[in-house]
């Protein structure tokens, strides 16, 4: 084994998660060569710095408060989705209800009419086109029933 | 505003263990968390509320450790609780659902510092490009995470400049103080993969440090 070939043992043995065995044949690398002694020291020294590091931990405020922050996100969420869905269909409701009423209204100009519907053909040939890719990619997906 | 607490980095990261304990255990699944899964399928929210209290502490801090600042660490922290509730249904009920979480909470942060940094340097536009290469990123302020300090706010300043990657595996050993088993676990990765990335994030730090 080369030097290298110990550099993962070199962590395991800085963090103690080496069984005795492989303790052993570290260390006996170790009384034979200088350069992993001098680099472990190095990294026991930026172990000692890091230990020195104290966090400053938030007030207990802030943990009494904590659930309620995430409890107003999940509220907030259904209230979005809720809101969103009957907003879509009251639209498209009154969306009907307008061009119904234009189309039926005699006074409008013919041309109106016609590119009215051409819009609405327009638009929903548009939808079913996206759709139809999108339900296509996600049959081709290998990794949409990867779960983790 | 904050309490400054005299204890070291490394006890507050062992208490935090301690008192949140069960994913720890690599095989077993704790029955109260399955449980309070179970229920928030269904859509209970309150159910999911034991969850919450018990991982808020570690998800906040691992938070902290990757964006460096107490306001985007709360507020990443609660929506990605938000989102684990939100997709509960994704997580496989043989799982343990802080490793799963983990998984969130890492993305929205590292989503949040390549906005951020973005955003950082189209303001930073004129000044030396030299000058933006070595700035820690946007919002990294080493004096809200440690106390004041010379030696912290170098380490801090110099965590700060590492990729990702590094900075994921010095914040969860050296400030989470989880065991390679552990890491491995929400990294999914081999226990290897963590002990070179580990070799490298740590020479990437002490050269940081020694500039």
């Amino acid at each position: 084994m080369t030097c290298p070939d110990y550099v993962d043992l070199m962590m395991a043995y800085l963090d103690d998660e080496l069984d005795c065995e492989q303790k052993k044949v570290f260390e006996e690398h170790l009384a034979s060569c200088p350069v992993c002694r001098g680099e472990l020291e190095e990294f026991k020294r930026l172990n000692r710095i890091t230990d020195e590091v104290k966090f400053v931990e938030p007030e207990e405020r802030i943990w009494n408060l904590y659930w309620s922050g995430v409890y107003n996100r999940i509220e907030r969420g259904v209230g979005w989705i809720l809101f969103s869905i009957s907003a879509i269909l009251l639209l498209i409701y009154g969306g009907f209800k307008a061009i119904e009423e234009l189309i039926k209204d005699p006074t409008v100009d013919i041309i109106l009419k016609a590119a009215l519907l051409a819009l609405i053909a327009g638009l929903a040939i548009l939808l079913v086109s996206v759709l139809r890719e999108k339900l296509y990619f996600w049959k081709k997906d290998r990794y949409k029933d990867v779960r983790r | 505003m904050y309490i400054k607490l005299k204890s070291q980095c490394k006890v507050t990261a062992l208490n935090l263990k301690k008192n949140f304990g069960s994913w720890e255990k690599l095989n077993g699944f704790c029955t109260d968390e399955a449980i309070a899964i179970k229920q928030s399928r269904r859509g209970s929210a309150k159910a999911f509320e034991p969850i919450v209290r018990k991982y808020m502490k570690q998800a906040y801090f691992i938070a902290l450790g990757l964006v460096g600042n107490h306001e985007d660490a709360l507020d990443l922290s609660q929506e990605a609780f938000f989102r684990a509730y939100s997709k509960i249904n994704q997580l496989n009920p043989k799982r343990n659902f802080f490793p799963w979480f983990y998984q969130i909470l890492k993305n929205l942060c590292f989503s949040h510092l390549r906005k951020t940094s973005r955003h950082h340097q189209q303001n930073l536009e004129e000044v030396d490009e030299a000058q933006v290469a070595n700035s820690t990123p946007s919002r990294f302020d080493p004096y809200a995470i440690a106390e004041r300090n010379e030696v912290e706010e170098r380490v801090w300043t110099a965590i700060g400049q590492l990729n990702e990657k590094h900075r994921e595996m010095i914040v969860l050993r050296h400030f989470q103080n989880l065991s390679y088993e552990e890491i491995a676990q929400i990294l999914l990765c081999t226990r290897g993969t963590v002990m070179s990335r580990l070799y490298n994030a740590r020479k990437k730090l002490k050269e940081l440090l020694d500039k």
